[in-house]
């Protein structure tokens, strides 16, 4: 691993200026690490500087309010999925997460690591997409919140300047009669990367019909993509099959699947029809039944 | 390289030691503080040989830098065996035969130590899902979860 100067700021205001500092190469934020150590020890990243901001109080946050939940930079994926009242409200966050590695790995990985990691088939990223999630950004200049959407721009890259973070997640507190759900495939149930994974998250009036659908794809595209185009089928309807195999097939024709160990092309735009129908089915069914989602 | 002092515990007593900022946690057990229980993998998270406790969070030790360590507390496999009385995984391990290097076996202990803290009647499924992160090439794995199915049925009836 080429060295580097590790920087432990413990506000926000000297994350900060830390940023502002000219450093003699790339400064890279630790979180989790899960990814961001083996990238260094292999050589992929050489950062001269590695910020963790797990010191700031403010990374450490996992807080339910009355008007939305608010997820830190630093609290792993295994504080997320052992908290019931989240997995009640978010199971399809909550579940996508579960998947993300081992034990090991739930213990230090985290939701925001995961989305600023940017990787084409990371399993959490679909589900913060679908759920509406915003990402509060803070940089040498200010802060601001962003769609989580618009912060993977490709494989490893991201949106942020070379002097932002994001300190925290955003998901709106779910409606009563509205769930989400995750589903993806691999060869192997654990320790796994996704051929391709599919977030849906739903909201029905009290006719049973949908009233509001956010739809989210994962490893058909260099990055994990919203699809209006699949959630706006579902929309003023019940879910029914005939929906659900529409949904499907504007799944399959979405981006450009590749073709690799994991799966052909062919296989992939399938397999991204076949999810969008179970789990929008899912979804449907977990908000016509308000608390029982978990 | 500048040196990062760093004071943490380790299994209940206080450390010091110094380290580089490209040194792993696991790196300053085996390396800086002579901790060798703690074995060294794959170096990217995969094989679980490594696992330790970081306040109580089964992680990689290979995926943590030393200097997160500071005012940490982290439990090692040094710190299982009470002394001259094997913990009960240690034993069953042994009865099992779930080990032939042995290379694996420090991290499977941590592992299903922590997994029996939080759920001391896993079923088999549960045990084979919480160990996914820790590889085996000798045993073919049916010994070890045998053998931490054992030991939580004696732990359970210890505990009556």
């Amino acid at each position: 691993m080429q060295p580097f100067e590790y920087l432990a700021p413990t506000t926000l205001a000297e994350a900060r200026e830390l940023l502002k500092t000219p450093a003699s190469g790339e400064t890279r934020i630790l979180a989790g690490g899960t990814d961001l150590i083996v990238q260094m020890r292999g050589g992929a990243r050489q950062p001269a500087r590695v910020l963790d901001i797990k010191w700031l109080p403010e990374s450490q946050r996992l807080q339910l309010d009355t008007d939305a939940i608010y997820i830190g930079a630093g609290v792993p994926a295994a504080v997320l999925c052992e908290h019931p009242e989240l997995r009640t409200e978010y199971p399809g966050v909550v579940e996508a997460i579960e998947l993300i590695g081992s034990m090991q790995v739930q213990g230090r990985a985290t939701a925001v690591g995961n989305l600023c990691n940017a990787s084409p088939a990371a399993d959490s990223v679909p589900a913060l997409f679908a759920a509406g999630a915003a990402a509060r950004v803070v940089g040498a200049a200010g802060e601001r919140w962003v769609p989580v959407e618009d912060i993977p721009t490709g494989p490893g890259k991201t949106s942020l300047a070379a002097d932002e973070f994001v300190i925290e997640l955003k998901l709106p507190r779910m409606p009563a009669r509205a769930a989400d759900a995750y589903q993806r495939f691999t060869p192997r149930a654990e320790m796994d990367i996704a051929v391709v994974g599919v977030g849906i998250c739903l909201s029905l009036d009290n006719a049973g019909l949908v009233t509001a659908a956010r739809a989210a794809i994962c490893a058909v595209a260099p990055t994990v993509l919203l699809a209006p185009e699949v959630a706006e089928v579902l929309v003023g309807t019940r879910c029914d099959a005939a929906v659900l195999e529409e949904a499907g097939a504007r799944a399959s024709a979405m981006g450009n699947p590749l073709t690799d160990k994991r799966g052909t092309s062919t296989f992939r735009r399938h397999i991204a029809g076949v999810l969008t129908q179970r789990v929008a089915g899912v979804a449907y069914q977990r908000a016509s039944q308000p608390g029982v989602a978990a | 390289m500048s040196k990062y002092h760093v004071t943490t515990t380790v299994n209940g007593q206080s450390v010091e030691f110094l380290c580089t900022p490209t040194q792993a946690l696991s790196e300053v057990l085996r390396e800086e503080l002579d901790m060798i229980g703690t074995k060294e993998g794959c170096t990217t998270g995969d094989c679980g040989a490594c696992s330790v406790l970081l306040d109580g969070r089964l992680v990689c030790a290979c995926l943590v830098l030393g200097t997160e360590a500071e005012g940490r507390s982290i439990e090692t496999i040094e710190g299982v065996a009470q002394p001259h009385q094997m913990h009960p995984l240690q034993t069953k391990f042994l009865e099992h035969a779930a080990l032939q290097c042995g290379v694996c076996t420090p991290g499977y202990i941590v592992a299903a130590k922590a997994l029996l803290e939080v759920n001391p009647d896993p079923s088999e499924e549960e045990v084979r899902y919480w160990l996914a992160g820790n590889l085996c090439r000798c045993t073919g794995y049916d010994k070890i979860v045998r053998a931490v199915l054992d030991a939580a049925a004696e732990m359970r009836g210890a505990a009556q």
